[in-house]
């Protein structure tokens, strides 16, 4: 491409990262290399910029909701279940989510090295097993949901999740002690401000026990457990879904990727394997982003 | 990743993904040390909690960013233009965790100043003002 820049007439003096001395396009005119990486890899990383502004639109709502309310589910207490029938757990699953998801990126890293070699096996086998990451990600977020919304009826619009503001006495039981005879409510039982409660459906009803506050400003009043905030619920489903979204779309563009690499077609371009890397970007990111929605939800 | 060779680069990523493995572990312990789960009745404030998580967390993020995502290798023009734009964000989490608690502050007093008489009392759904007990006017 022949240097013209010399023989218009606007003033150069501001070019920068332009050589004019050289047959090269200015770095912004158009067919340059800003920044020294293509336009596919640039448009990833600025795509992924407004992504991460999105989710921390939803978490900084998260935030703003939760310190705003008087009282708010305490996480270790809702996130204790585990597959195998195993409760009061906490956060046991959800630190096995994250390392799963750890670990699909790290095989995402061996692929885009094994693409640096041009070692197309080496790539179809590490991308193999991000995808199956991937999607054992998946399936743990679908455990979790299944058991939040059939185990313990919580939806976006209803939570059954909540903590005392106050101290009291429990003046009826849950009638689950002989289920769960070290964590069931009874009657007599006592609790102090800040400790977690799950209301139980007895045939669709919900169970809301009576207690009496023995602390306070309302001692001596009988109240009825409520349930808790509705955002609760909207925003962990919301959140989590989304996020689960990016890891869906991320594991589809996974499998196109893996079928190119595998047919060859990577081979006869002229950037080799950096398709890889630009999906590798993307994957990199989903799980940034889960890094943080498990500090939020999960550990603060 | 150009300077080093590809052994080096695999090495490398071990020990990353190591790293980022034994943060989230002690993240995780550090939580529910916090809460009471390990040592009963042990309870540390949100402040400390909440740093100690959060720088973790920024830690665990540079990680991602500067070594899998390659960032540490791009033209220093790249970075600034991808990572100073997130610096926003830190003004909104403090800004918005301010908005959070004034609206706090609001519910309560008008829950105190609008409070129906002691008596057999429906609390209504916790967090937010049920009609028995906010009353207009």
């Amino acid at each position: 491409m022949a240097d013209t820049s010399t023989l218009d007439h606007v003033d150069h003096s501001e070019d920068h990262g332009h050589d004019h001395g050289h047959d090269q396009p200015a770095t912004w005119d158009g067919a340059g290399t800003p920044f020294k990486a293509s336009y596919g890899k640039l448009m990833m990383w600025y795509f992924l910029l407004s992504d991460a502004f999105t989710f921390a639109g939803f978490l900084i709502a998260y935030g703003t909701l939760r310190v705003s309310m008087n009282t708010w589910p305490v996480p270790d207490f809702v996130f204790s279940t585990f597959p195998g029938g195993f409760h009061h757990k906490p956060l046991y699953f959800v630190t096995v989510m994250t390392f799963i998801l750890l670990a699909s990126s790290f095989t995402m890293v061996r692929a885009v090295q094994e693409g640096h070699r041009e070692n197309q096996k080496g790539v179809v086998f590490w991308m193999l097993l991000t995808i199956i990451g991937g999607l054992g990600f998946l399936g743990c977020q679908a455990w979790e949901w299944n058991t939040l919304i059939n185990g313990e009826h919580m939806s976006i619009t209803q939570n059954p999740f909540s903590a005392h503001t106050e101290s009291g006495v429990y003046l009826e039981g849950d009638g689950l002690a002989a289920d769960d005879p070290l964590h069931s409510i009874n009657k007599g039982d006592t609790f102090e401000a800040g400790e977690s409660y799950l209301i139980h459906q007895h045939n669709g009803d919900w169970h809301k026990l009576k207690y009496e506050v023995t602390e306070g400003p309302d001692k001596g009043m009988v109240k009825t457990q409520e349930l808790g905030p509705k955002a609760f619920g909207a925003l962990f489903f919301f959140i989590t879904g989304f996020h689960g979204f990016h890891v869906f779309s991320g594991i589809v563009f996974l499998i196109i990727i893996l079928v190119n690499v595998a047919s060859g077609l990577y081979i006869k371009r002229k950037n080799g394997y950096e398709m890889v890397e630009k999906i590798g970007l993307y994957w990199h990111f989903v799980d940034l982003v889960w890094v943080f929605v498990f500090l939020v939800f999960y550990l603060l | 990743m150009g300077h080093l060779t590809y052994e080096q680069s695999k090495r490398k990523a071990v020990v990353i993904i190591s790293i980022l493995g034994f943060i989230t572990i002690f993240e995780v312990l550090f939580a529910l040390l916090g809460k009471g789960y390990l040592v009963d009745g042990l309870h540390f404030p949100l402040m400390i909690t909440g740093v100690v998580m959060i720088v973790l967390s920024l830690v665990k993020a540079y990680l991602i960013v500067y070594e899998f995502m390659h960032m540490k290798y791009e033209v220093p023009g790249l970075v600034k233009s991808v990572l100073l734009p997130t610096l926003l964000l830190v003004w909104a989490v403090i800004a918005f965790f301010y908005e959070g608690n004034g609206w706090n502050k609001s519910r309560n007093t008008l829950m105190d100043k609008y409070k129906a008489p002691p008596a057999e009392v429906e609390v209504g759904d916790v967090g937010f003002i049920s009609e028995e007990i906010y009353h207009i006017g």
